[in-house]
């Protein structure tokens, strides 16, 4: 350190000092929002019926702790949520691929992957409740709708616009067109996969809320609707915290998938 | 001699809605064995097509190509291929860049692996077989994907302006560079170029196409009388004037 020039000494301590206020800041705002809340809840300038309050959710929250009614809902949306995430990987990955392979295909498909991939697939929940029954299958299919048209899109556009050259260089090596998919075209979309993943997570994630508000019996949405129905604003309120923290963890989850790839490749 | 390549009235033509662009007519000549050969002609005039249809990345639409004396496509003769990038992968280390062609030729051996080590360090790119392609120079990667074509043994070597993508400097050391390699290994080369220069440091015989659709103009031998004859030495030797002149006449004049 003591090789440092003061003005570079000045400089770090400058960024330093920025960092720190930037995280005091972002801290104060959510204790003045939480103080604000509860104090005016108390005080009975807001109605804590409607509003509730940070206390009242947070007593709400432990109750549900202690009974571990809480688990079993949090439990639900993530494994919908997961399992409908990990199909519309899965599934783009293998449309984009067959796409890549034949642009004949991708041209005949074309105008029907644009017309679903527009159409707001929560106006799908009901056909599917219909069709599949209230079940889980329903709920991950839910989840699965509002993302994988998107995803397939863009999976398949990040495909095509891999260097020409690099796919050139595969055929003068004498190798043919799985030797470009596997070494050229797979490779060199990772970013293009993940950043997509990052996407999904959240579509899934409201697609699977859509599904719960509609044909559940367990999970947040569950709670949500339920709870809004019998005006216990304690409930309801909680579940979108809970949603909040759930959806924020889903995506530092991938964004950790990302720094590791960044690594290896 | 012993012909490595040859072509007989090569036409290739591009078919797009608008219409048909001739791009070779009557294409006629012969490679022999160690042989350098370079062709220039105006940009655009389907240098490059010629190289490719060489390759067998496409087909002509009359005439014949033969390589080591069998028509192309039953030829199991490997034709080594030079773009004008180096094409590294940069999520693959400089080995696993240079073994791309024999993993997809399904040749990597106990040998093969051994013969990528062995040119890697014969090069002075030993100590960098675990970086990253962004971690070398211009001149570096450009050798390194000469080894990616060298490490399949081909008999011979096509270049597509292998030198056009480097900064002029870059361009003078590693033309040399790569120049010599190619001599020392003792390989047929066909070297695309609209760089006059370049053409004349390093080949043995200029082949001049005209403009688009191209045919062969004309044909010029070099000879220098260099006691060391490498690309730079040629640059500095009369002859190199004489023959610069010459060839920049013949693209100039219009029959």
């Amino acid at each position: 350190m003591s090789n440092l020039s003061t003005e570079q000494q000045t400089y770090l301590l400058k960024h330093r000092r920025h960092k720190r206020i930037v995280v005091l800041s972002r801290i104060l705002i959510l204790l003045a929002f939480l103080l604000t809340w509860e104090l005016t809840a108390r005080a009975g300038i807001i109605d804590s019926f409607i509003f509730s309050s940070p206390t009242k959710i947070a007593a709400c929250f432990f109750g549900m702790l202690l009974d571990k009614s809480i688990f079993l809902h949090l439990g639900v949306t993530l494994y919908e949520t997961l399992l409908s995430f990990l199909l519309v990987i899965a599934i783009s990955i293998l449309v984009a691929v067959a796409l890549w392979f034949s642009s004949k295909l991708s041209e005949i498909l074309d105008p029907y992957l644009v017309v679903l991939n527009s159409l707001p697939k929560s106006a799908l929940a009901p056909l599917l409740i219909v069709w599949l029954g209230a079940t889980k299958t329903t709920i991950i299919v839910a989840g699965m709708s509002v993302a994988i048209f998107g995803s397939i899109l863009s999976l398949y556009t990040s495909f095509t616009v891999v260097d020409p050259g690099k796919i050139k260089l595969i055929y003068t090596l004498g190798g043919n067109r799985f030797h470009a998919l596997s070494k050229v075209v797979l490779p060199s979309s990772i970013p293009a996969i993940i950043s997509n993943m990052k996407v999904n997570i959240g579509l899934c994630l409201v697609g699977v809320i859509i599904g719960e508000f509609l044909a559940a019996r367990d999970g947040l949405g569950y709670l949500i609707i339920y709870s809004s129905q019998v005006f216990k604003m304690d409930w309801l309120l909680m579940s979108i915290v809970l949603l909040c923290i759930m959806a924020t963890l889903l995506y530092s989850l991938i964004s950790l998938l990302e720094r590791w790839c960044l690594h290896r490749f | 001699m012993e012909q490595v390549l040859e072509l007989k009235n090569i036409h290739y033509a591009y078919h797009t809605l608008e219409g048909e662009t001739l791009a070779l007519t009557d294409i006629s000549f012969a490679l022999n064995k160690g042989e350098f050969v370079s062709i220039v002609g105006p940009s655009g005039c389907g240098k490059s097509t010629l190289l490719s249809l060489i390759s067998g990345l496409i087909e002509p639409e009359k005439g014949c190509i033969k390589i080591n004396g069998k028509y192309q496509k039953e030829s199991t003769t490997n034709v080594g291929y030079m773009l004008q990038h180096d094409e590294l992968f940069e999520w693959r280390t400089i080995y696993n860049n240079v073994i791309l062609g024999l993993e997809v030729q399904h040749m990597l051996t106990a040998r093969t692996k051994k013969r990528a080590h062995d040119l890697l360090d014969l090069y002075g790119l030993g100590q960098f077989e675990t970086s990253r392609p962004s971690e070398l120079s211009g001149g570096m990667r450009q050798r390194a994907a000469l080894i990616r074509t060298l490490v399949l043994e081909p008999d011979l070597l096509l270049l597509d302006e292998p030198f056009s993508a480097l900064d002029y400097q870059t361009r003078l050391t590693v033309g040399d560079d790569i120049g010599q390699i190619i001599r020392k290994e003792g390989k047929s080369a066909l070297l695309v170029t609209h760089d006059l220069s370049e053409a004349i440091s390093l080949a043995d015989r200029v082949i001049i196409l005209s403009g688009r659709p191209a045919s062969i103009k004309q044909t010029i031998p070099l000879i220098f009388k260099l006691d060391l004859d490498t690309p730079l030495n040629r640059r500095n030797a009369p002859e190199f004037k004489t023959y610069f002149n010459l060839i920049w006449k013949e693209l100039n004049t219009d029959e």
